[in-house]
């Protein structure tokens, strides 16, 4: 195993290989009835890693696997061959499956066998590689000794892809760096340990895992992969919680409301439960406050940040026992090694409580850009706008916030037509797209806050319902808007753009 | 108290003005298949209690009660025998 010579980690494979040594037989991922253990996770990852080594170095491939922990060695397999991971699953849809493969043109896709019998849906030519037959492989140590030897930190360990604004599919690279910067902070705000207990609710695709993924690796804690059905089960799903002994959670905000405005709190605790972290969007204080009523002695953190600074940047810790905040949860303050600069529309420093400016984070937790797209990587990962001494990159997030008396920062909207529903990163441009697509001529996608409810306007003689078969055979789940409606023409504003205000209040008095 | 058939149309209208598209009165995987997912469960027993002034709680929701509309119906009546 190498390492950097001031004990400084520079791979994230070692916090498996700490982890493989020192707890050997603990179950690292489990989903309640099968799982691997820290050492059987290992072994897969250096069988798959060997086999392949032959597509690297620093090249992208996709693994297209159930929510498991298979996948998991699959996405580790991937790092030790040297080459860099693109998580995919099913449930993103097959035109959106389609869209990512074409633009990263994988050196291999990673699947398993029931992924296998699918795959003629994709229309993917390039290898194929089946999970069950590389963990079988014999793991090869002086290649994979080789291969790390070589390997430096700031080479990139995955993509995910977000929504992009134009439509397509936009994918975020991160290297090794990067996560690392963001595992050692967010494993002490959370203050993980080998007792620690995750229970998984987001899925492998989104950024949003990395907190558990590797928290597990570097502490030699434990995640349970929570059964997706279970959230429309509250009951049940707070029962497996309690069998699995689940003490710490990091859910979209949305998954926590879930289970409190279905009343599952009402029927049965959480008994293990004593952290709960949570985010991605705005947590409702009425929900947040049946959480608390439920479970008083547990310690809540709310988290923020975007895929682009790797995972979460800011958080903010309400301990048991501190007041409710008044109106919303604030995000916070930075991580440890992460800044925040405050910009206003002047391109000046904000300091005053109250006043709100642009958020631009920096630290090594900025990711390297998106994936083959120097022009938006140029818009987003720009120069600290602060001074021009010497280079240095910032990601600017098009979120707005200010500081409230004691200087956290308070999340005030986004900038831009990006929204997150169910936890999920969203543009409504790419909604829009999908419609014209489907043979709108033109789409207007409305997002009400105070709802959470996508309503989406087709300039179409077709009716709704058809369209609306067809847009869900376009998109993922989350990406399909509550209301599709068919109109001859759109208001428009004074300068003849869609005027969105008043199809969003058209949206709310259909209700 | 309304017929059964008034019920059933009352229910379906609800269900089709959350999620159109779907085959109401055959499908009985509604949960299992993800035609009706969380979010539309919870805008589903919202209008449930309010329309048919029921009490559903966090007991009732399993995926047995909510797979097919007819489940959804014999749960309503349930609740209103109790």
């Amino acid at each position: 195993m190498v390492t950097m010579s001031d004990g400084m980690r520079k791979n994230l494979l070692e916090y498996l290989e700490n982890s493989a040594a020192r707890y050997p037989d603990r179950l690292a991922f489990t989903n309640g009835e099968t799982g691997l253990t820290f050492q059987a996770l290992a072994a897969a990852a250096r069988a798959a890693g060997s086999a392949l080594s032959e597509y690297g170095p620093r090249r992208p491939v996709a693994v297209l696997m159930p929510k498991q922990a298979d996948m998991v060695a699959a996405l580790l397999g991937v790092l030790y061959s040297g080459n860099y991971y693109v998580p995919l699953d099913w449930e993103m849809s097959a035109p959106r499956l389609q869209k990512i493969l074409a633009a990263v043109e994988p050196a291999a896709l990673v699947c398993d066998a029931g992924s296998e019998k699918r795959l003629s849906e994709l229309g993917y030519a390039g290898p194929v590689r089946l999970y069950e037959e590389l963990r079988a492989a014999p793991a090869e140590d002086a290649l994979l000794a080789r291969i790390r030897a070589q390997a430096l930190d700031i080479d990139p360990a995955y993509v995910v892809f977000t929504s992009g604004s134009t439509g397509a599919p936009k994918g975020v690279i991160a290297s090794h760096r990067n996560a690392l910067d963001y595992i050692e902070q967010l494993s002490a705000v959370l203050e993980a340990d080998p007792r620690t207990v995750f229970g998984s609710q987001t899925p492998f695709y989104v950024d949003a895992c990395l907190k558990e993924l590797y928290t597990t690796l570097k502490c030699g804690a434990q995640t349970v992969i929570i059964p997706k059905t279970l959230f429309t089960s509250p009951v049940r799903l707070i029962a497996f919680l309690n069998e699995q002994r689940v003490n710490t959670i990091c859910w979209v905000s949305s998954a926590l409301t879930i289970v409190s405005s279905l009343g599952g709190l009402k029927a049965a605790t959480p008994e293990y439960l004593r952290l709960i972290a949570f985010g991605s969007e705005t947590f409702p204080l009425r929900q947040f406050e049946i959480w608390r009523a439920a479970l008083p002695d547990v310690k809540y953190i709310h988290l923020y940040g975007p895929t682009e600074a790797t995972g979460m940047s800011c958080y903010y810790v309400i301990e048991p026992g501190a007041p409710l905040p008044r109106e919303k949860i604030p995000i916070g303050f930075p991580f440890a090694n992460t800044g925040v600069l405050l910009i206003d529309e002047a391109g000046q420093p904000v300091a005053e409580p109250g006043r709100v400016g642009e958020m631009y984070i920096r630290g090594a937790g900025v990711t390297m850009g998106y994936f083959r797209d120097s022009p938006r990587t140029g818009e987003a990962f720009v120069q600290n706008p602060l001074h021009g001494d010497y280079p240095e990159i910032v990601y600017r997030t098009g979120d707005r916030a200010c500081y409230d008396e004691e200087g956290a920062l308070v999340f005030a909207a986004r900038a831009d037509q990006q929204i997150k529903h169910m936890g999920y990163r969203i543009e409504l441009a790419e909604i829009e797209e999908a419609a014209r697509d489907c043979g709108a001529v033109d789409a207007c996608c409305v997002f009400d806050e105070r709802t959470s409810r996508m309503t989406l306007f087709c300039l179409s003689e077709e009716d709704e319902a058809s369209l609306r078969r067809r847009l869900k055979n376009q998109l993922p789940a989350y990406m399909l808007p509550a209301a599709v409606i068919s109109c001859a023409a759109f208001p428009l504003t004074i300068n003849g753009k869609i005027d969105r205000a008043a199809l969003k209040k058209r949206a709310a008095e259909r209700r | 108290m309304k017929g059964m058939n008034d019920s059933m149309d009352e229910l379906l209208e609800i269900l089709r003005d959350i999620q159109p598209d779907v085959d109401y009165e055959h499908c009985e995987t509604l949960i299992d298949d993800g035609y009706i997912d969380s979010f539309a469960l919870i805008s589903l027993i919202t209008s449930i209690n309010r329309v048919f002034d029921a009490e559903i709680t966090a007991e009732h929701i399993v995926p047995e009660n909510f797979n097919s509309a007819r489940a959804i119906m014999d749960l309503i009546q349930r609740l209103a025998a109790e």
